[in-house]
């Protein structure tokens, strides 16, 4: 089963179409998906009727509304744009400190902490979605009873939806940026502190450069996971739905190809911000 | 002076880690734990009682429900492994230079697409008007149109294809780095393809079995999206019966312990795996 060891003809053969099939497998749904976006015929199937650009672009003059004529779509995009937004830079500044709290420090309980730092990676993203509905919105029924205040923040809706994904997404970013930190030689900052560098200075003149590509590469990773969550999603949205919520009420009604066209939009975006971000990592 | 000014930097960059984990994982697992317990008696008074609980065990559905869930998802980490590992093994000890990368690019591609856009994908293929049943129609194979959506074969191949990423990776990574003496001298010792697999490789791999398959079982037991999509109107999911109790009937109590049982369960799930197998989260996860 490796090189050196003599195969036989026909295990090679089998194992070269394992191979193909898998990788048919995983190319086709989203090969379909891309392709139908370009259909001229009103659900994305077959027949191929011929190509056309009209789910993006038709203006709804001939029954079809493309995907930059559709308010409710854009605007969802918009909410989604946001909360990554702000999801990213909450737990880019999170994962940071954290890198460098378990990577530079020693203290009583650090194992423990580490542990308690991985836990949203093993909880469902429901779960976390909803733990966080039940303490923040229910906190606000409360008060709203009690005392009559109105605390709008913590009722369903955009904060709630970037504190349950900064919740999770938090933990990636420190496991990325702490990996690079890892590689890191403390003489260098050393050096910079004998040269007369504050801390303070070492640490963004020496230090965070290094830590540059993978900060890059874990804002690029947040702003993904952050735009295609749903899971946690779903439980928080309130009136402004994201994207992913909003696409999966529409498929809920039936599909049509502004889903197709929609969905080909996301894939471009997010392989551009993936070759990206592994551009700059690599470096 | 020196030592003062090293707690002060302690506090500074715990006091982020404390409140993240406090505020957003701790806090609201523990609400969600104490409202579980609570029982509406009516629209202002509450007392504490397993109520939610009685009604998890004695509705059959709810435990049906979550029965199915969990061993559908056992059976789909392991389909999910079982059909990632001759892949992770090509890439990683097969495949060598530029065609080495890029099978492992292409098997990263398909998720930078959300899980939504990939199920998407999939009930364009599977339905009744889909590519599959027009495909076995020009063929000749089939008279009218095959529904293959909304059935428990569908909802496995789309969670399935959810999580192969998942199992790829951590499995190229570990494989990856294995000596290739260790299976040349595992031949030369006498072993088969099968005892060489048994004894050296897959104890090799341990660690990266463990972490694909904790987070694949994990996404999957969590996954809300796929089932709903593509499950027919049997296969109910248990974060189904959560978001209804949640968002359409509004019965907090209840939602929060079918909550509390699927974190259990996953909670569960996730230390049997671990203990078993002799790893530790801190190894196969950070």
């Amino acid at each position: 089963m490796i090189r050196s060891v003599p195969r036989s003809k026909l295990f090679d053969g089998l194992y070269l179409a394992y191979l193909i099939a898998f990788f048919i497998y995983l190319a086709l749904p989203l090969t379909v998906t891309a392709v139908f976006a370009f259909n001229d015929a009103p659900f994305p199937s077959l027949p191929w009727k011929g190509f056309t650009l009209d789910w993006y672009f038709a203006d709804g003059t001939g029954g079809r509304t493309g995907l930059f004529h559709d308010d409710g779509l854009l605007r969802a995009l918009w909410v989604s744009a946001q909360i990554a937004f702000w999801v990213t830079l909450v737990s880019l500044a999170l994962g940071c400190v954290n890198a460098v709290l378990f990577e530079r420090l020693n203290f009583r309980g650090k194992e423990f902490l580490y542990l308690l730092m991985l836990l949203p990676l093993v909880i469902p993203g429901v779960i976390l979605g909803v733990s966080i509905l039940v303490f923040y919105s229910g906190m606000a029924n409360d008060v709203s009873a009690a005392w009559g205040i109105e605390l709008d923040i913590f009722r369903p809706g955009m904060t709630l939806v970037v504190m349950g994904q900064v919740t999770f997404i938090t933990t990636l970013s420190t496991l990325v940026i702490a990996a690079r930190l890892r590689k890191f030689d403390p003489q260098l900052e050393e050096a910079a502190l004998n040269l007369g560098a504050t801390p303070l200075v070492a640490w963004f003149t020496v230090t965070l450069p290094w830590l540059l590509p993978s900060i890059f590469g874990a804002a690029a990773m947040a702003f993904l996971m952050s735009f295609e969550n749903f899971n946690t999603t779903v439980m928080l949205t309130g009136s402004d739905t994201p994207l992913t919520v909003a696409l999966f009420n529409r498929l809920r009604e039936g599909s049509t190809p502004v889903l197709n066209a929609v969905a080909l939009l996301l894939m471009v975006g997010s392989a551009f911000l993936a070759l990206l971000a592994m551009g700059r990592s690599s470096r | 002076m020196r030592s003062s000014a090293s707690r002060l930097s302690l506090w500074l960059l715990l006091t982020p880690f404390v409140l993240w984990i406090v505020l957003l994982v701790l806090l609201p697992h523990l609400q969600m734990l104490r409202v579980s317990f609570q029982v509406r008696e009516s629209w202002d008074t509450l007392t504490w009682g397993l109520q939610q609980y009685q009604n998890f065990f004695t509705e059959s559905y709810y435990w049906r429900t979550f029965v199915r869930t969990g061993v559908m998802s056992l059976f789909t980490t392991f389909l999910t492994l079982i059909i990632a590992f001759p892949i992770a093994w090509y890439i990683a000890r097969l495949a060598r230079g530029r065609s080495k990368g890029l099978l492992f690019m292409a098997c990263l591609i398909p998720f930078w697409a959300s899980e939504l856009v990939r199920t998407y994908g999939w009930m364009i293929l599977l339905r009744e008007s889909g590519l599959f049943s027009s495909w076995l129609q020009a063929l000749g194979w089939v008279d009218g149109p095959v529904e293959m959506l909304y059935n428990d074969v569908a909802v496995i191949i789309g969670l399935v294809y959810n999580g192969l990423l998942f199992m790829v990776v951590p499995l190229v990574t570990t494989l990856d780095g294995m000596d290739e003496n260790l299976v040349e001298a595992g031949y030369d010792l006498g072993g088969g393809h099968g005892t060489v697999l048994r004894e050296i490789v897959v104890p090799w791999a341990m660690p990266g079995i463990v972490s694909g398959c904790i987070v694949v079982f994990m996404l999957t037991l969590g996954s809300y999206l796929t089932p709903v999509l593509m499950g027919g109107k049997d296969s109910a999911w248990f974060t189904q019966q959560i978001f209804t109790q949640f968002i359409t009937r509004f019965n907090w109590e209840q939602g929060a312990a079918l909550g509390v049982l699927l974190l259990v369960l996953s909670s569960v799930m996730v230390w049997l795996g671990l203990k078993v197998t002799g790893q530790s989260l801190r190894k196969v996860m950070g």
